[in-house]
């Protein structure tokens, strides 16, 4: 067996041009998730049954089937019907990025939301009553208390999904869209050097999950710095100023 | 030992090894019985198809006793090496790589490209500029689309030939580049109804041709005899209209 470096370097260019797209993918559909997830979330967490019903069903759904069959549900199912074709929803549905995006936010909120449900589940008690003594109003709860805290609670399991997402985008490349994966695929079926190619695009993925993580870790650090300040010593409490 | 005596040992010795090449005019081919119309087993359970159907004129024609069996693609040309048929007759492109293992016979038909497009549709192969065309991946067609077209049209590429189809019905293609004769098979289904060639077929010199093992020689030359008689005497035209209707030679 001949191993061809040669042809790792020809076709750098071109992974590269396939990695920016997964990237583009992930971070893209991982924003539309969280938007998504937040209110997902909320709604799971009301004390009123039939509010958690709807994200429960939803949940269920996305978590319960594989993310394959929703993509071909979206891009392959969703073209067979005139009604869609024909509707103004058309023009996005018919571009296989779109396809992926929706599929993929779709899904990731699904997961999203159940992190961020135990996150918000997970919020000491005295925390929220400190809030509502204050006077605070829920929606100013929310954003000062309940999701700062919920975020910084999530933010490790969070960085793994995203890192299931990246992985999980390969499938991008089964509606036709030159992903990292899909462009790994068709390179290969031209040189016919699978180990060589399959090797850099692993490579590639590598680098990428490094990177996210080390995103994730500034992110808990962020939104956990209360809970590390006794080890960082502010200026105004050191004895020394 | 006479000059005379050592023709005949010499023609006796030929004689014992030449023979078993054509193994007393009983002939074992082998098919896939996979790949629709050309060999696949029908509803009574037996091979059928146009490459069987050419394998059994070709024994007329050789007046042999042909077996004809059904072998597992992955294995076929290494069945043969071994010894357990003499032929293959599957719909069996010629490759470079196959032709250093095994001889192929001439060809016996041809496989060439073409677009399909919608029955309505405004598609024409000489105005490709911004069309959206589709192909399998890891086909010559798709390869043909990428090094020909990718400059002026969008090339897609799916996993599967019936991926290509649907996004085709559905619309996201103009059209697809494909094998002719399997999208001649799919253009007879009833999802293919509202579907239809467009231009000229593209020749890409892929030839479909009889294997036999290399060192028989004396088989190569019959089974090309015989292919020869049933393309001048209509046997051969009579089975390419059982399944196309135009020339698949």
């Amino acid at each position: 067996m001949s191993w061809e470096w040669d042809v790792i370097l020809e076709h750098y260019p071109r992974l590269l041009q396939g990695a920016w797209l997964t990237l583009e993918l992930v971070l893209f559909s991982g924003f539309v998730g969280l938007m998504l997830a937040i209110p997902l979330a909320l709604m799971r967490v009301s004390d009123r049954p039939w509010i958690q019903a709807i994200p429960f069903a939803y949940i269920f759904f996305f978590r319960g089937t594989p993310l394959l069959i929703q993509i071909f549900l979206i891009y392959y199912g969703a073209s067979q019907f005139s009604i869609i074709k024909e509707s103004a929803l058309w023009p996005i549905l018919r571009e296989p990025y779109w396809c992926a995006i929706i599929t993929f936010a779709l899904h990731t909120a699904a997961y999203i939301a159940e992190l961020l449900r135990g996150a918000i589940q997970s919020i000491p008690k005295g925390e929220i009553e400190a809030a509502r003594a204050l006077g605070m109003s829920y929606p100013l709860m929310l954003r000062r208390i309940i999701l700062p805290r919920a975020f910084g609670i999530m933010m490790p399991s969070y960085g793994n999904e995203v890192i299931l997402m990246l992985k999980g985008s390969a499938l991008a490349s089964t509606i036709t869209l030159l992903d990292l994966t899909g462009m790994a695929r068709t390179i290969i079926a031209r040189t016919y050097t699978p180990l060589e190619i399959f090797l850099a695009a692993g490579v590639i993925y590598l680098i990428i999950s490094a990177l996210l993580i080390l995103l994730f870790r500034i992110l808990e650090k962020r939104f956990n710095r209360h809970q590390h300040w006794p080890n960082e010593r502010p200026k105004d409490l050191d004895p020394q100023h | 030992m006479s000059f005379k005596k050592f023709i005949s040992a010499a023609t006796l010795i030929a004689a014992t090894i030449v023979t078993p090449a054509i193994a007393g005019d009983k002939i074992r081919i082998a098919t896939e019985g996979a790949y629709a119309p050309f060999n696949m087993i029908n509803a009574d359970g037996e091979l059928a198809g146009f490459d069987v159907d050419i394998a059994n004129a070709l024994c007329e024609q050789m007046k042999a006793d042909c077996k004809i069996v059904a072998q597992d693609w992955d294995g076929i040309i290494p069945g043969l090496k071994a010894r357990k048929y003499d032929a293959i007759i599957a719909s069996l492109s010629i490759t470079p790589e196959r032709s250093r293992v095994v001889a192929f016979t001439d060809h016996y038909y041809s496989n060439s490209l073409t677009f399909v497009s919608g029955k309505g549709s405004t598609f024409d192969p000489k105005a490709l500029k911004g069309k959206v065309i589709g192909a399998q991946r890891a086909t010559i067609a798709g390869q043909y689309l990428e090094d020909h077209l990718g400059d002026v049209a969008t090339v897609k590429l799916y996993d599967t030939q019936d991926n290509a189809y649907l996004d085709l019905s559905s619309g996201r293609l103009d059209a697809i580049l494909s094998d002719k004769l399997p999208a001649y098979d799919w253009l007879q289904s009833e999802e293919g109804q509202a579907f239809e060639f467009r231009g000229d077929k593209i020749d890409i010199d892929d030839k479909i041709a009889i294997a036999v093992r290399k060192q028989d020689k004396q088989l190569k030359q019959r089974i090309n005899q015989a292919l020869q008689a049933i393309i001048e005497n209509g046997t051969y035209e009579k089975i390419n209209a059982k399944y196309f209707p135009f020339s698949i030679y």
